[in-house]
């Protein structure tokens, strides 16, 4: 629990509850950003070099961007106008208090809280390269064919109708 | 000595910190963040420098390139407003300017995104420069994945064109925007495939060692990756994503001043538009360095008989050269409408930046098969042209012969 680990943590739970709790859908998304910083500055504190950078040029480049352009292509970009928190509140926190304490249960009792520290591995970009394309090859391609499938998708749906040339 | 030269700048930090350290000003607990403030304050003094006097000359070169004059008056403030300096002293002119407009804030404007998106702006791209091999041993932070770090350092800078649209409350601001936002997320594509090549032959992500595999010389002509037919391609098709990328011309319509009376900044003014002004430049500079980096050798001579220069002038040299060819361009080539930039990115230059790689694959593998160095540079580079005269003209949706409208 160090220093640096305390104040990212913050950051990023601060991020997500002005995300939850914020009246402007644009607020809310923009507040994702700092959130999505903070996991990848956590990854980057656990020297996962790759992953905290593809998180910020994936996340923070693309997925928040992405999110802001649903809210403003759709209806979403008036601010609301009644409170953001309902009566139902009670039911939120029920399902917040199972999921916490399912994923809580499920990470205590794992692997990882019983193996000592483990040793970094050295060159880990080229052990993750050379993983994607031996061990787990088959992942990747079917990862790549799913990609090509929404690319499809989403051209297929922003594609303008053919006008019809003979009426009806 | 040459060698003292070359790393003097290396030489003179370490000076500098052993002197603090034996005046017991510093623990040795906090040399590494100490010596990372000296690089951060040297990256911005040279950098925000470098920015003022291109400013000054682009505006000198766009005028020459039209036939007129550029700033020619103004040289150093009161007490010697005599002394003209050839209109350099324009950047301290403006420097003030900007900060003492008054600064408006729409009234239905956010404020608080109003205020933030210069500033989103401005640290990620000055975040870019802490990967960028400056000479010899002079990298600010040395990453095994620096290029990764770079590339998603620039995509953070596209939020803040959207946060700046956005928060503006005007429809014009939002519209450039949009394009703009569009613009940057369409042109990543190429210039990431484009740096992929680079990536692939040389087998790293990281930067300084990027710089060290071109640090070879066969006769006396050195192994940059741009004397080669996929680094060629590659080479230009970077430099395009990159022009487009910092929404500059030919690729400025979302900021141009008679298309959308500057876009997605129209209302920003004093210190806000300078620091939007500033955030531009320097990743243009930034995206320029990397270039230098992957594609012209780095830091690297160009022949070996001129290793003596300094590696950091070297350095310096090569990205004064894009400068100067990214004004020239402004200069010359007309605005590109907003969908023949994006037919450009989609239909031209992703499929070439993909065929580019597989050129850079053919030329692994015929050096493999043990061809000779002309036959290989000949087929791939023949291997380029032709999807080049395809995409070329296939992507006005038209391949046949081109016919012009004249007005009657």
């Amino acid at each position: 629990m160090t220093i640096g680990f305390l104040v990212l943590a913050t950051l990023t739970v601060a991020g997500a509850l002005g995300a939850m709790f914020f009246r402007n859908l644009v607020h809310c998304a923009l507040c994702l950003v700092p959130t999505f910083a903070g996991l990848a500055a956590l990854f980057l504190q656990l020297n996962a070099e790759f992953v905290g950078f593809v998180q910020i040029l994936v996340y923070v480049g693309a997925v928040a961007i992405l999110i802001v352009f649903a809210i403003l292509l759709t209806r979403g970009s008036e601010p609301p106008a009644s409170a953001a928190v309902r009566h139902s509140a009670w039911w939120g926190l029920w399902v917040a208090v199972v999921a916490f304490v399912i994923m809580a249960g499920t990470i205590l009792s794992s692997l990882i809280m019983s193996v000592a520290e483990l040793a970094k591995p050295v060159p880990t970009i080229r052990r993750i390269g050379d993983q994607l394309m031996q061990d787990y090859v088959l992942p990747l391609e079917v990862i790549g064919l799913l990609l090509t499938a929404a690319l499809i998708g989403a051209v297929v749906i922003a594609m303008q109708e053919e006008p019809k040339k003979n009426g009806s | 000595m040459t060698d003292r030269l070359d790393q003097i700048f290396v030489l003179g930090k370490q000076w500098l910190l052993g002197q603090l350290q034996g005046w017991g000003l510093l623990p040795a607990d906090f040399v590494p963040l100490v010596s990372a403030l000296f690089s951060i304050i040297f990256i911005v003094v040279v950098f925000a420098g470098l920015f003022a006097i291109t400013t000054v000359i682009e505006r000198k070169g766009l005028g020459r390139i039209q036939n007129r004059l550029g700033p020619n008056r103004v040289g150093l403030p009161p007490p010697f407003p005599q002394l003209r300096l050839a209109g350099f002293g324009q950047f301290i002119a403006d420097g003030i300017k900007a900060l003492i407009k008054e600064d408006i804030v729409p009234r239905a404007a956010d404020r608080v995104v109003h205020f933030l998106a210069p500033v989103a702006l401005v640290v990620p791209v000055l975040l870019a420069y802490s990967v960028l091999p400056f000479g010899r041993n002079m990298t600010p932070i040395e990453l095994e994945a620096g290029l990764l770090f770079f590339f998603a350092v620039g995509a953070a800078t596209e939020l803040s064109l959207f946060m700046a649209g956005w928060s503006s409350r005007n429809k014009y601001s939002l519209l450039g925007a949009m394009r703009a936002v569009a613009q940057m997320i369409s042109y990543e594509i190429p210039l990431v495939l484009s740096s992929l090549t680079v990536v692939m032959m040389v087998g790293s992500l990281s930067l300084p060692q990027i710089v060290a595999a071109q640090d070879h010389y066969t006769g006396t002509l050195a192994h940059w990756h741009i004397f080669k037919p996929w680094g060629f391609a590659g080479c230009i098709l970077f430099l395009i994503a990159a022009l487009a990328e910092s929404n500059r011309s030919p690729f400025d319509l979302p900021e141009a001043e008679s298309e959308i009376i500057a876009g997605y900044f129209v209302e920003y003014s004093g210190f806000k538009f300078a620091l939007f002004f500033l955030g531009e430049y320097l990743g243009l500079f930034a995206v320029s360095g990397l270039g230098v980096t992957l594609f012209l050798g780095g830091w690297t001579a160009p022949f070996s008989w001129l290793t003596w220069i300094p590696s950091w002038l070297w350095f310096f040299f090569k990205l004064c050269a894009l400068i100067a060819v990214f004004i020239w361009i402004r200069g010359t080539v007309p605005r590109l409408r907003a969908d023949q930039l994006m037919g450009l990115a989609w239909k031209f230059m992703l499929p070439m930046a993909l065929w580019n790689i597989v050129v850079a694959a053919a030329w692994h593998f015929t050096h493999q098969a043990g061809w000779h160095l002309i036959v290989r540079w000949l087929f791939c580079a023949a291997l380029l042209v032709g999807p080049y005269l395809i995409f070329g003209r296939a992507f006005e949706a038209k391949v046949g012969k081109r016919t012009y409208r004249y007005a009657p």
